[in-house]
């Protein structure tokens, strides 16, 4: 089924009956040349590119609930290339050069906006930092632009700029970034792979990784065994659990991250603003929800829930920074797992078992990623090389202290990220 | 979340400050190789259930206490000083 404004007009005026369900509904076969574990945003679309850029096709992704049911379905929705280390400065270029070509790629509205983002500074310090962020985001490619103090007021007069603990400086702005409908993203991929022949099969978990002779030769699921000749791992906060099945000890702590979102208001915020001193960024979604968050909870944590000393943190921080948004009401808020990996960057990687694959360490930062992790991860799986964007990803850098892309400065240890 | 400080009683979560795993107290011994300090320094179990974790009392104390906890429904067990666990 593909979308096309005559098919639009014409489903209108006949009911909107002609619509198919978007993707197949399989049952598991006995054996796949590829199977993923996990069908979330990486997971789908690792699925996608096999089948199109590699022309693999016999893959099965097994998921243990619903297909976009973790946290491709609950994020913030940003995306974006503002990164500095080589490393993830050219992964994340490459990702948002696929965001901007991915609707017309995919025949999906993804609904991707790019309302551009800014990233406040409040020091002498912090203005230097952002300059040569700036700088480095130009030399990989993308754009940026450095935000006086004046231009901002016009731009978005409603913030606090001259509050005492952290007068607003200035901003680095990119204009390319901005956001997209996130679960219209999974559905787009499920259904671009499900139409080239991928099984999605839902309500499937697995419950083992069958390795013989240290080459992995099938899993165990909830519904039956099914042999592979390759298996990938992408099961984000599950990564550790999933891993621990081919007895592997990662470099991962699962922790929650929570986000919010008020009720609909009429058009107020017409960028994605983050204000690092306060761990707090936000934006409007189409709908006029603001959705925003913070921190991490900071502790280890599968609760998919949050605790309320975070909630207070996060909305102290936004009413520090724009003092107008003090009046909207809160609908609901979530709590995600994030596999927070010791330097906060992602780990894409074969694994010392021959045909068993690795995609995780996202940290709170996976959605932006998901193009390019699937486009890396599918050119890993089908080729056995990592792909040149993702070429320092790799699951040694801890071991070796080789291409660590520690962003935040803070080393590469658990609990800093 | 509130955890009792074995020195002080139960305690807001926000007086601790977390320090991971409680492995950090199993420090291998300094010629126990590469292999052994990359594990220790970086691989976790990272378990889905009951774990034992290193809280800091930063505003209370200044105790190292071991805090045995539920990462999937945040129930906190029990605790016990650091100096307490050799």
């Amino acid at each position: 089924m593909r979308f096309s404004g005559l098919r639009v007009i014409k489903e209108g005026l006949t009911g909107n009956k002609g619509w198919s369900a978007h993707w197949r509904d399989p049952s598991p076969k006995d054996a796949y040349d590829v199977v993923i574990i996990g069908g979330g945003g990486h997971g789908l679309s690792t699925a996608y590119y096999l089948a199109k850029e590699h022309g693999i096709t016999n893959v099965a992704v097994l998921e243990k609930g619903y297909l976009g049911g973790g946290n491709v379905g609950r994020n913030t929705t940003i995306v974006r290339a503002n990164y500095f280390l080589p490393g993830n400065s050219e992964f994340y270029s490459h990702s948002l050069k696929l965001w901007e070509g991915l609707e017309e790629d995919l025949n999906y509205n993804v609904m991707h906006s790019q309302r551009g983002q800014i990233v406040l500074f409040h020091s002498d310090g912090q203005r230097d930092t952002a300059i040569r962020r700036g700088n480095a985001m130009r030399n990989q490619g993308d754009d940026a632009e450095l935000l006086s103090v004046a231009q901002l007021r016009r731009m978005v007069p409603y913030l606090d700029y001259d509050q005492a603990r952290f007068p607003i400086y200035g901003g680095l702005l990119q204009r390319r970034a901005g956001t997209a409908r996130h679960d219209a993203v999974a559905w787009g991929y499920a259904r671009g792979a499900s139409d080239r022949g991928v099984d999605l099969i839902q309500n499937c978990e697995v419950t083992g990784i069958d390795v013989e002779y240290g080459k992995v030769t099938g899993v165990q699921t909830s519904r039956g065994a099914i042999r592979a000749k390759k298996v990938a791992m992408i099961t984000a906060g599950r990564s550790s659990q999933t891993a621990a099945m081919a007895g592997m000890r990662l470099p991962i702590e699962s922790h929650v991250l929570q986000a919010f979102v008020t009720e609909g208001l009429k058009p107020c915020i017409d960028h994605v603003i983050s204000f690092g001193m306060g761990h707090f960024y936000i934006s409007q979604s189409d709908k006029g929800g603001l959705v925003f968050g913070g921190d991490l909870d900071m502790y280890a944590s599968y609760a998919a829930r949050g605790n309320l000393p975070l909630v207070e943190h996060v909305m102290e921080a936004g009413m520090t920074l724009m003092p107008m948004i003090g009046q909207a009401k809160v609908l609901r808020s979530w709590g995600g797992i994030m596999d927070m990996s010791p330097d906060g960057s992602p780990i894409i990687d074969k694994t010392h078992i021959d045909g068993l694959y690795l995609n995780c360490g996202w940290c709170y930062g996976g959605f932006k990623a998901v193009p390019a992790s699937g486009h890396c991860m599918a050119h890993l799986v089908a080729t056995g090389t990592p792909h040149k964007a993702a070429a320092r990803l790799r699951l040694d850098r801890f071991r070796t202290g080789y291409g660590l892309m520690d962003e935040e400065g803070t080393g590469a240890q658990h609990n800093l990220h | 979340m509130r955890i009792t400080c074995p020195i002080c009683g139960e305690r807001d979560r926000r007086e601790f400050y977390y320090s991971g795993h409680a492995l950090a107290l199993d420090r291998p011994a300094e010629d126990a190789g590469a292999e052994a300090w990359d594990d220790y320094v970086h691989n976790r179990d990272n378990p889905c259930g009951e774990t034992r974790d290193l809280w800091y009392h930063e505003m209370g104390c200044g105790a190292w206490v071991v805090v045995t906890r539920n990462t999937a429904t945040h129930e906190v067990i029990a605790t016990q000083l650091a100096e307490d666990t050799s």
